[in-house]
């Protein structure tokens, strides 16, 4: 692992070069993140654009429009430049990226695709995987840089002198072995491959070669394809990597003919895809670790965002400055002028002032009706006592309940526990893919920690509840808890803990409904669910359809106001 | 810079094909895109776009009047001559809002001389051309739904902040998104014409004939665009005759009836699949020269018109497409 500080400056030099390499992503480190951010000032002509959007920004300040306020005030009407306008050229530097509402980063986007004069530098401080910056963004910037490892002692490393250089060139075997790292390293979008091509030509522009050498290329596949590795290259000791099966091998190859008489690669792809093992990051590591890298790298909340962006359905105007994503309401605030007017007109009037003469207090804002979107949380016991053929039918109504859901637009999360601990299987979406892989994936047998299970139910329908959503708890169990809290066995401990944690999840208010899918009720069930202030449906002979019925009424209460 | 020409595309061939039938009958009724990221769907958008001849607008029109069309302008349209200029292609970016999109009292006016004037949306400035929707899925409902009625009607009616306007808006809607990030309803994706899912190529030697075209876009775009001049051509005459022919190309009784056997054998609800599984079937038709639609016609572009149409199955796991072959090949083949 090479140093990331000296990595993060290597890609803020190679960034100065070449404007098309769009920017970089510099996640956690403070002080570190500030050095390379300076490097970047240092190594771009002085007087270059820098700017930082706010993440509160709104359309007109981000793209330009009329500044209302202004244009009221004095009569006249004033224009504001955009941010985006303003940074041509230079840096724009998006403090909190990961947080980044996905109507601003929308916008960024298309001002890099139609323009693309401006170098873009995501700050990220996420804590874990889960949370990155828009995925719009993510891939238009070549360099995805963690800082967090940076040690101290780094920081006193000199800054890189402005260097210019362009026109390197990049052989045919140098491309096809980044492209066949990319596949080694699950990279499967083409944008990280074209940023790949990019950072090696001009890493080798840098170094004064010609064409790019093993050097380049490694520096590249470091700086751009090992940090968005979905998968670990196969390797070389263990099994040969089979060769790519090709999908649409004529067409493909019809296309191709032309260049497979090129002289064999000099550089050997497998001396590429070797190194490349030893470059992912740790972090990255981790992640395909826990299997997570694909769908993070998909995606991951892009969904689940968006709810909030919802604007709803219109409900009249209000007394208000507008600015700030609040609309003005013309016509109110017409209508709200126009009485005044004979008055207003014996005053005398200011420079300018239009025909119709306005006051801060005439100004009127748009409201909206926010409808909160409902989160379904299915906590599904998964263990040998709710017996195999009740799982399939918990299954079944969990996917139908997901159809309809997605009908709905609402959103929903799946909990499974079994054996030790209970496991979030699939974090609050919208998308019916990703729910009905993460049920299918759903395995069965072991013990029944119900306590952890309610504990993570509850933990995710708090983290539900402070997005502005409306969690609802749904329990398929047969309460008969085996597995403590801390993950031992024993009866008695597992059913106390079990009811604790279900009456921490009555003291926070939230909804809750335990069904019983015990083959004969017992009342185990019955009084999680009355510690949990929660509707007890037992459903004893019950097919997915049943299920879902039941589900559909008890749902009921809470679509009301949802 | 030149945009990157149409037919260095690599690969894609599905979508390139849809975006074809679309040009050649826009009112088939828009293409939505599944994939991932970074599959060059919105370049091959961008792409035919600016491969098409450019269109004859009259002058000062804010709503891209055609001089064939008069009267059909809302606004004043002052100019008495027309020019060429290039068929628009518009990116609606995610966060538009519907004063955007549709149109709005013109503040400027309203503001200096006390005129209701209307200033032209987002659907206007895409008349005659296309609106290229990137994540479509994550786009407010409401608005996803304003904007398949406007591109179904071809016009757009604005009714509101005391306006009263229309004015024609016929534009290729093409949205793309990708499943894993949020679906759209059912409802709205029936109402797209066609659907075709890409995935980016796999293979080592296409990914770098990508890389080695874009490097030399990159290095001398106009250039470039020159040495796929001759292959853009050949792409334009197909269009051109596609539309030309559209009009006179026969369709027999006995297409018609295979287009309702293989609707109803895949389950589609509605008659909204068999018309575009047949107009979609007539262009393609149109495109490939033939004077009468055929069998092959049919059945080759079916999965493009009904693959989004089929009623979600959660049981059946094998996608809608493997459903749409499994049926020609139970019935027709």
């Amino acid at each position: 692992m090479s140093n990331p500080l000296a990595d993060a400056l290597l890609a803020a030099r190679l960034l100065a070069c070449d404007a098309k390499l769009g920017g970089m992503v510099l996640r956690g480190g403070g002080p570190a993140r500030d050095l390379v951010l300076e490097a970047l000032r240092g190594l771009l002509p002085p007087g270059t654009p820098f700017r930082r959007l706010p993440g509160h920004i709104d359309d007109d300040r981000l793209s330009g429009g009329t500044d209302i306020a202004a244009s009221l005030a004095t009569g006249t009407l004033v224009l504001q430049r955009g941010l985006l306008a303003e940074v041509a050229g230079g840096v724009l530097v998006v403090p909190m990226a990961e947080r980044l509402r996905i109507d601003v980063a929308g916008r960024v986007a298309q001002a890099m695709d139609n323009d693309g004069a401006f170098r873009l530098i995501l700050l990220d401080d996420g804590a874990d995987g889960d949370d990155r910056p828009p995925l719009a963004l993510m891939e238009r910037v070549a360099f995805d840089l963690n800082l967090g490892f940076v040690r101290p002692a780094d920081l006193k490393m000199a800054l890189p002198e402005p260097a210019m250089a362009s026109g390197a060139m990049l052989e045919s075997e140098a491309m096809s072995a980044l492209a066949a790292t990319a596949t080694a390293l699950g990279v499967s979008s083409l944008c990280p491959l074209l940023h790949a091509a990019g950072a090696a030509r001009t890493h080798a522009a840098l170094a004064g070669r010609e064409s790019a050498e093993m050097l380049d290329l490694e520096a590249a596949t470091r700086l751009v394809l090992a940090p968005r590795a979905t998968q670990l290259p196969p390797d070389p000791e263990q099994s040969p990597p089979p060769p790519p099966e090709p999908e649409r091998p004529e067409s493909e190859r019809e296309q191709n003919e032309g260049d497979e008489d090129d002289t064999p690669p000099e550089i050997p792809e497998d001396l590429l895809i070797e190194a490349a093992r030893a470059m992912i990051p740790p972090d990255v590591l981790d992640l395909i670790a826990k299997g997570r890298a694909q769908r993070s790298a998909r995606g991951g909340g892009q969904g689940r965002k968006t709810g909030s962006a919802m604007r709803g359905k219109p409900l009249g105007a209000r007394p208000g400055m507008p600015g700030g994503g609040v609309r003005m309401a013309l016509v109110d605030t017409l209508r709200a002028a126009i009485p005044w007017q004979p008055l207003r007109r014996r005053e005398p009037a200011s420079e300018g002032a239009g025909p119709i003469r306005f006051r801060r207090d005439d100004l009127r804002v748009r409201r909206f009706e926010e409808r909160a979107t409902a989160v379904t949380l299915f906590c599904v016991d998964a263990s040998g006592s709710a017996a195999m053929s009740r799982l399939a039918e918990a299954k079944g109504a969990v996917e139908l309940i997901l159809a309809q859901a997605y009908v709905k637009r609402a959103e929903v999360a799946l909990i499974a526990f079994r054996g030790k601990q209970a496991e979030l299987l699939l974090p609050p979406t919208r998308s019916l893919t990703r729910a009905k892989r993460a049920l299918a994936e759903l395995p069965g047998g072991g013990g029944t920690p119900l306590a952890s299970g309610i504990a993570l139910a509850r933990q995710l329908a708090d983290a539900v509840a402070s997005r502005g959503r409306t969690p609802m708890l749904v329990f398929l169990t047969d309460g008969s808890a085996n597995i403590a809290a801390d993950g031992s066995p024993g009866r008695p401990q597992a059913n106390a803990d079990a009811l604790s944690a279900a009456r921490g999840v009555a003291s926070a208010g939230l909804d809750a409904v335990v069904i019983d899918i015990s083959p004969r009720p017992r009342p185990e069930a019955a009084r999680v669910a009355e510690a949990m202030r929660a509707r007890y449906i037992p459903l004893p002979f019950a097919d997915a359809k049943a299920l879902k019925t039941a589900i559909t009424l008890a749902a009921q209460p809470e679509r009301k106001w949802a | 810079m030149a945009r990157f020409p149409f037919s260095a595309i690599v690969g894609q061939d599905e979508m390139k094909l849809a975006l074809l039938i679309a040009a050649v009958d826009p009112s088939i009724g828009g293409v939505m895109v599944f994939g991932d990221r970074g599959t060059g769907k919105s370049t091959a958008a961008r792409a035919l776009a600016s491969l098409l001849p450019p269109i004859m607008v009259m002058d000062g029109c804010r709503f891209g009047c055609s001089p064939d069309e008069p009267r059909a302008c809302p606004g004043p349209c002052e100019g008495k001559k027309a020019s060429k200029r290039a068929v628009p292609f518009v990116d609606l970016p995610l966060g538009a809002t519907e004063d955007r999109v549709l149109g709005s009292l013109d503040l400027e006016r309203a503001l200096r001389t006390g005129e209701k004037v209307f200033e032209p949306g987002l659907l206007a400035r895409a008349h005659r051309g296309f609106l290229y929707i990137d994540e479509i899925n994550l786009l407010e409902d409401h608005l996803v739904d304003l904007l398949l009625d406007v591109a179904a009607s071809g016009e757009n009616v604005v009714e509101r902040e005391g306006l009263s306007v229309r004015h024609k808006a016929r534009f290729v809607l093409i949205g793309s998104g990708n499943p894993e990030e949020g679906e759209l309803r059912p409802q709205l994706l029936d109402r797209f014409g066609l659907s075709v899912e890409v995935r980016t190529p796999r293979e080592i030697e296409s990914r770098v004939e990508i890389m080695r075209r874009c490097a030399s876009h990159d290095a001398d775009s106009e250039a470039f665009s020159q040495s796929w001049a001759e292959e853009d051509d050949k792409v334009l005459h197909q269009i051109a005759r596609g539309q030309k022919k559209l009009g006179k190309i026969e369709v027999p009784d006995e297409v018609l009836h295979d287009a309702a056997r293989l609707c109803s054998a895949v389950g589609v609800d509605g008659l909204r699949g068999e018309l575009t599984l047949m107009r979609a079937a007539r262009a393609y038709a149109a495109l490939k020269g033939a004077k009468a639609v055929k069998r092959d016609h049919l059945l080759h572009i079916a999965p493009l018109a009904l693959r989004h149409r089929l009623r979600r199955d959660v049981l059946d796991e094998s996608g809608s497409t493997a459903r749409i072959e499994r049926a020609i090949a139970e019935h027709f083949k």
